[in-house]
């Protein structure tokens, strides 16, 4: 079975549980972006390129994500 | 088979594939929102990059005897906003610290009365002698700055960071 064969009920559901795993993944991120500032603001510069990093990850996880709800859309119902 | 045109997929004219451009859509939005986010970090980073390659100058920042026993003296240093407090503790010892509270930026002062550094905004309290956490919510000590006695001049030399501790 390719994915042109899932039926459509199947791929809503995966389209929701990837959307669902974005807002984990900015929750995660609002979360770091607060305290990295917060440290920051503290004068602690050593936490900047550790928040960086782990932001860019997380990014990258959500566009990951919004590509496979494209690709799975694009696949036809 | 030729594939739909972009305007066909935005403003779909079938139900069912409305459902999916509406969380196309929505996971766009929070796609771009992760990249926001991201772009804060960024920022984040490249200021705490840029000051920290800010070189320490010698500058001239009081002359013993302008200011009391007790008496306080604010000036900028290592850059024009980089805030600091010289307070002149007894006839021959100065010190002086950087006034950014080390919780959340605000601007500590002298507090005379009870020989100690106050920050107003979440009761942070340090000490005049070293800088070091007395009470509240900071958990670093403020930044010092080292200071030199040039004949009559006290000449700022360097910022003395410390790691956390109090």
């Amino acid at each position: 079975m390719n994915q042109r064969d899932i039926p459509r009920n199947r791929k809503l559901t995966a389209i929701d549980g990837a959307m669902s795993l974005i807002v984990l993944l900015l929750i995660i991120q609002m979360w770091l972006l607060s305290a990295t500032l917060d440290s920051f603001l503290a004068g602690d510069r050593d936490s900047a390129l550790a928040g960086a990093l782990i932001s860019g990850v997380l990014f990258l996880s959500c566009g990951c994500l919004y590509l496979f709800v494209v690709r799975l859309e694009r696949t036809g119902a | 088979m030729k594939p739909n045109p972009l305007w066909r997929e935005e403003f779909s004219v079938f139900e069912a594939d409305e459902r999916y451009v509406n969380r196309r859509q929505l996971t766009k939005f929070l796609t771009l929102t992760s990249l926001a986010m991201f772009a804060g970090n960024i920022w984040i980073l490249l200021k705490a990059w840029l000051r920290a390659g800010i070189p320490y100058p010698m500058r001239a920042v009081a002359r013993a005897g302008e200011i009391a026993v007790g008496g306080v003296k604010l000036f900028e240093y290592p850059g024009p906003e980089e805030q600091c407090i010289l307070v002149r503790t007894s006839e021959e010892s100065y010190v002086a610290y950087s006034q950014k509270c080390t919780h959340l930026s605000c601007a500590v002062y002298y507090s005379a009365l009870d020989r100690r550094l106050e920050c107003p905004c979440h009761r942070g309290y340090f000490s005049i002698e070293d800088g070091s956490v007395l009470q509240g919510p900071p958990s670093r000590p403020l930044a010092r700055v080292v200071l030199e006695r040039r004949g009559p001049e006290l000449v700022a030399i360097r910022m003395e960071e410390r790691p956390e501790g109090r």
